[in-house]
């Protein structure tokens, strides 16, 4: 494919690696924000080709890891209801919640559907009139205006049975919330490509400014990745901090300033319960008050009841950074990609999935 | 999650374009690209366009990696 198998060419990827042996000289710690960046990390091998002086951390850029249990409950107990239509994307069935999961809720019964797009959803509230559809609206800065752009759709087709239950999450705030707790050191960061893709690299400005931590915007496939691992390393050579793009095809300073206007026109920031990392100020999104009555929140009574975390599941730890998959004695054994304990071991880009997929024995 | 591909936008009509994604078509939403014309690349999420690539960059990055790995190819 044009713009994406380029970027995965192994004769090509040599010149940066050998650069980058050349470069580095101090030992450095990079975090990968982004679960996109682990899954390509891990799947084209590029820890075996970076130098032992460079050693990289995930993070906890996976909005279906990072959702908590009592979100995840609320949208059980709305499938639950008669005459509801929950619509979600496919990650989100299998994560197991307190005590069930949407793909268990179907099996029995509810009625729950995955799309692809929140235009589907659109289209299956116009199919349902006499149903009410509530769509799980989950994900980062990128997914958010997507999610916004349906519920203008709705309002302008004049449809009275679409809802979302937000459980967006901002990515800014929980990187500042990271580096706040002092739980880990890093020299770098790669920046999430498609969030940045929305909000712009200027979004990353505090953090080279604040904690004098280089930044680099980073693309999705194996060269994309090499060229921003390369880029920090020369920044820390040289002793710098700031914000570059390694990734300028889809990336600009500024962002979509479109999906911005249409994401701050639908919703505004709430506090969000991030798993692992608790509460966090100004780190969600919920739906302004103009636009009330497509809230799942508002427009349903749900009551889930009290939330229950999974025994030995050390998913908060890893998003965290502070441990790997590798150090879960449930890795592999009682939590698998098929019978998934935690939501890591769900989701494509969770740490724990990638590992048992491509990196078991790679977990430097 | 946060996947998202680059596909060719081939026609548009009102706000949906008909997008080529490594030889399959897919209907997609331009109102987060409204300025998306026939002819660009957009990058698609879940249905969405959420930018539009830029063909002058995307072929500067490569330029570069062909020059890093000819250097490297001469050091030998």
């Amino acid at each position: 494919m044009k713009f994406l198998s380029e970027f995965r060419d192994a004769g090509l990827a040599k010149g940066v690696v050998s650069q980058i042996h050349r470069r580095s000289k101090t030992p450095a710690r990079f975090m990968e924000f982004c679960g996109g960046h682990t899954a390509t990390i891990l799947r084209y091998g590029i820890r075996q080709v970076l130098p032992a002086t460079i050693e990289m951390l995930s993070g906890p850029g996976c909005p279906v890891c990072v959702t908590a249990n009592a979100d995840l409950d609320k949208a059980i107990a709305l499938a639950q209801m008669p005459g509801v239509i929950v619509t979600t994307f496919g990650d989100m069935l299998k994560v197991p919640g307190s005590h069930s999961s949407l793909q268990k809720i179907k099996a029995e019964g509810a009625d729950v559907r995955m799309v692809y797009s929140t235009m589907d959803a659109i289209h299956i509230a116009e199919e349902n009139p006499s149903k009410r559809v509530v769509f799980l609206g989950i994900g980062f800065e990128t997914t958010a205006p997507t999610v916004a752009a349906s519920i203008l759709y709705a309002e302008e087709k004049y449809l009275k049975n679409y809802y979302v239950l937000s459980t967006h999450k901002l990515c800014p705030p929980v990187i500042k919330a990271l580096l706040a707790s002092g739980e880990v050191n890093l020299d770098g960061l790669i920046c999430p490509g498609h969030v940045s893709a929305v909000i712009g690299s200027r979004a990353w400005d505090f953090i080279a400014r604040d904690y004098a931590i280089p930044c680099v915007v980073s693309g999705f496939e194996p060269l994309d990745v090499l060229q921003c691992v390369d880029m920090l390393v020369t920044q820390v050579e040289e002793g710098n901090s700031k914000v570059e793009i390694a990734y300028r095809r889809g990336v600009r300073p500024e962002g979509n300033p479109e999906a911005l206007r249409l994401m701050h026109e639908v919703f505004e920031p709430c506090p969000a319960q991030w798993r692992g990392m608790g509460t966090i100020p100004d780190s969600g999104l919920k739906l302004r008050s103009t636009y009330q009555r497509f809230d799942a929140e508002c427009a349903f009574d749900i009551d889930p009841g009290p939330t229950r975390e999974p025994q030995g599941c050390i998913c908060g730890d890893i998003l965290r950074g502070v441990k790997t998959p590798l150090d879960c004695r449930l890795f592999g054994n009682n939590c698998t990609p098929e019978d998934p304990v935690g939501p890591c071991m769900v989701s494509s880009e969770g740490s724990c999935a990638t590992y048992y997929l491509y990196g078991r024995n790679s977990g430097r | 999650m946060c996947l998202a591909i680059p596909a060719l936008i081939e026609s548009i009509k009102n706000e949906e374009a008909d997008v080529d994604m490594g030889g399959i078509t897919r209907r997609i939403s331009l109102r987060l690209t409204p300025q998306a014309k026939v002819g660009d690349y957009v990058i698609v999420h879940t249905g969405y366009a959420i930018n539009i690539l830029d063909q002058h960059e995307a072929r500067e990055t490569l330029k570069l990696f062909e020059q890093l790995a000819k250097a490297a190819e001469e050091e030998r």
